[in-house]
């Protein structure tokens, strides 16, 4: 008897909150989402292309500064260290805006071979992003570095395998394997940041929602349907690091 | 460098304020929403597992800045319905407003997993203890479990609570005078970006590392009487 009930009272929430749901969507204007579906796919394609950058140049400069990072002398590691507090202790906002706008302070800079590309948003948030990233997957890279068994380092050294040696065909392969789980999350967080690069013009997917939104007047449909672009490519995301992670096939190598 | 900083040091002070203040609040939405959701998603029910799955994963899967704009702007038409219906002349989230609740959600996703781990970790033997004794189940809960799972949260609501401060520099988008803000403001009328935004960074990795030593003193308090396993 008590079974039924809740499955009653259940049956009534549930199609209460699937009412809900469906009076929320129908009341969006769906006529000016399809509308501004391009300029939004345009947005997409811009936030995918900054954090596909972002990520993998933040990953070649991680390399060295993870492997610094793991090093056993002190002043080896003081300089990586500090980097990544910096980079990891400040928000991304402050950092796109002290290489945004703080750069053009210095005449040096102004007078610069580079000031075309420091001028240029779309180099700022990708320097920036880049910058960020990298101090984050160093991180990852060092406490991957850290988890190689020891057996297999001292295995390799006893086959007569230099340092450098060990290191480029023993410990960070497998380093690479065991970071890759955390990598895909740090290439998640990017994805989400890269928000950011809209608060210095760059008409990337958050951006174009608010200029679009500034035509409109419509911020819940064009947030909404900015929103479900996040999901989609996250989610498309997080499948491609599962399909990479069971071709390079990550669980057998986990284990100790 | 100038280093009085044009007289906007006390204006700086008052972001730093309003920082701590707003991630403050973040906080304590966020902890709500998150020991809800991670009590939704241990549940035995199945809609209320989907309910708190749903949850985290459409939050975590939006950018924090979006999630600010969208409440800060999209929920102007609602408060005005919801004005006429209680009869209130105007009724607007102010950006304070705005960005707790933002925040908090943020948070309280993020929150969800951590607090959902913690409660798996606690053997299953406490709960059954609890019921041989005629516990109810709230009681189990208020009683055995939550004193518990604070010690196995606590590093990852530590991590979490630093990202969240980090993301209150977004809430400047939206016009909250805190520290970005303030720094804007000393920015056009200096014509000094780097010097401000740099201090503003600053400002920044103080909080971070206050932050840091605060929690290590509550790990270390909330871990009295645990030997720590040799990993």
């Amino acid at each position: 008897m008590r079974k039924i009930a809740e499955i009653v009272a259940w049956s009534i929430v549930v199609a209460l909150a699937a009412y809900a749901l469906w009076e929320g969507l129908t009341a969006l204007n769906w006529d000016v989402i399809i509308k501004w579906l391009p300029r939004l796919t345009k947005g997409a394609l811009l936030t995918l292309e900054l954090v596909g950058i972002a990520v993998v140049a933040g990953l070649i400069l991680a390399i060295p500064m993870g492997i610094a990072r793991s090093s056993r002398h002190w002043y080896v590691r003081a300089v990586p260290y500090s980097y990544i507090f910096f980079f990891r202790g400040t928000p991304l906002l402050v950092q796109l805006f002290l290489i945004y706008y703080g750069l053009a302070q210095f005449d040096a800079v102004r007078n610069g071979p580079l000031w075309p590309y420091l001028r240029d948003p779309y180099w700022c948030a990708i320097l920036t992003m880049t910058l960020h990233t990298a101090a984050y997957i160093a991180e990852i890279l060092r406490g991957a570095i850290q988890a190689v068994p020891p057996g297999e380092v001292e295995a390799a050294r006893a086959l007569g395998m230099s340092r450098a040696q060990t290191m480029f065909y023993i410990i960070l392969p497998r380093a690479a394997r065991i970071g890759l789980p955390a990598y895909s999350n740090e290439v998640i967080l990017m994805l989400k940041a890269s928000a950011l690069a809209s608060t210095v013009t760059l008409l990337e997917l958050t951006g174009m929602a608010r200029t679009i939104i500034a035509r409109t007047y419509l911020p819940v449909e064009i947030f909404f349907a900015a929103g479900m672009f996040y999901l989609l490519i996250a989610f498309l995301l997080v499948r491609a690091f599962k399909l990479l992670e069971r071709w390079l096939r990550v669980d057998a190598c986990q284990g100790r | 460098m100038n280093f009085d900083l044009y007289g906007f040091g006390p204006a700086l002070a008052a972001g730093t304020l309003m920082t701590i203040k707003l991630a403050l609040s973040a906080l304590c939405l966020g902890l709500v929403l998150g020991l809800l959701g991670a009590l939704a998603k241990t549940s035995p029910y199945k809609p209320l597992q989907w309910l708190g799955g749903t949850y985290s994963t459409i939050v975590r899967g939006i950018p924090e800045l979006l999630w600010v704009l969208l409440i800060y702007f999209g929920t102007v038409q609602l408060m005005r319905n919801l004005a006429d219906l209680l009869g209130i002349e105007s009724l607007e989230l102010t950006a304070f407003a705005a960005g707790t609740i933002a925040l908090g959600i943020c948070f309280g996703a993020y929150a969800t997993e951590v607090f959902r781990g913690a409660i798996l970790a606690i053997p299953k033997g406490h709960r059954e203890a609890g019921q041989a004794l005629g516990m109810s189940r709230p009681r189990i809960f208020w009683r055995l479990i939550l004193p518990q799972m604070w010690r196995i949260a606590l590093p990852g609501l530590g991590n979490l609570f630093m990202i969240l401060m980090k993301d209150t520099a977004l809430v400047s988008v939206i016009g909250l005078e805190e520290i970005m803000r303030r720094s804007q403001i000393a920015v056009t009328s200096s014509k000094e970006p780097f010097t401000f935004f740099l201090v503003a960074a600053f400002i920044y990795l103080g909080l971070t590392v206050l932050a840091m030593i605060g929690m290590h003193f509550l790990e270390k308090r909330s871990s009295r009487g645990f030997v720590r396993s040799t990993s």
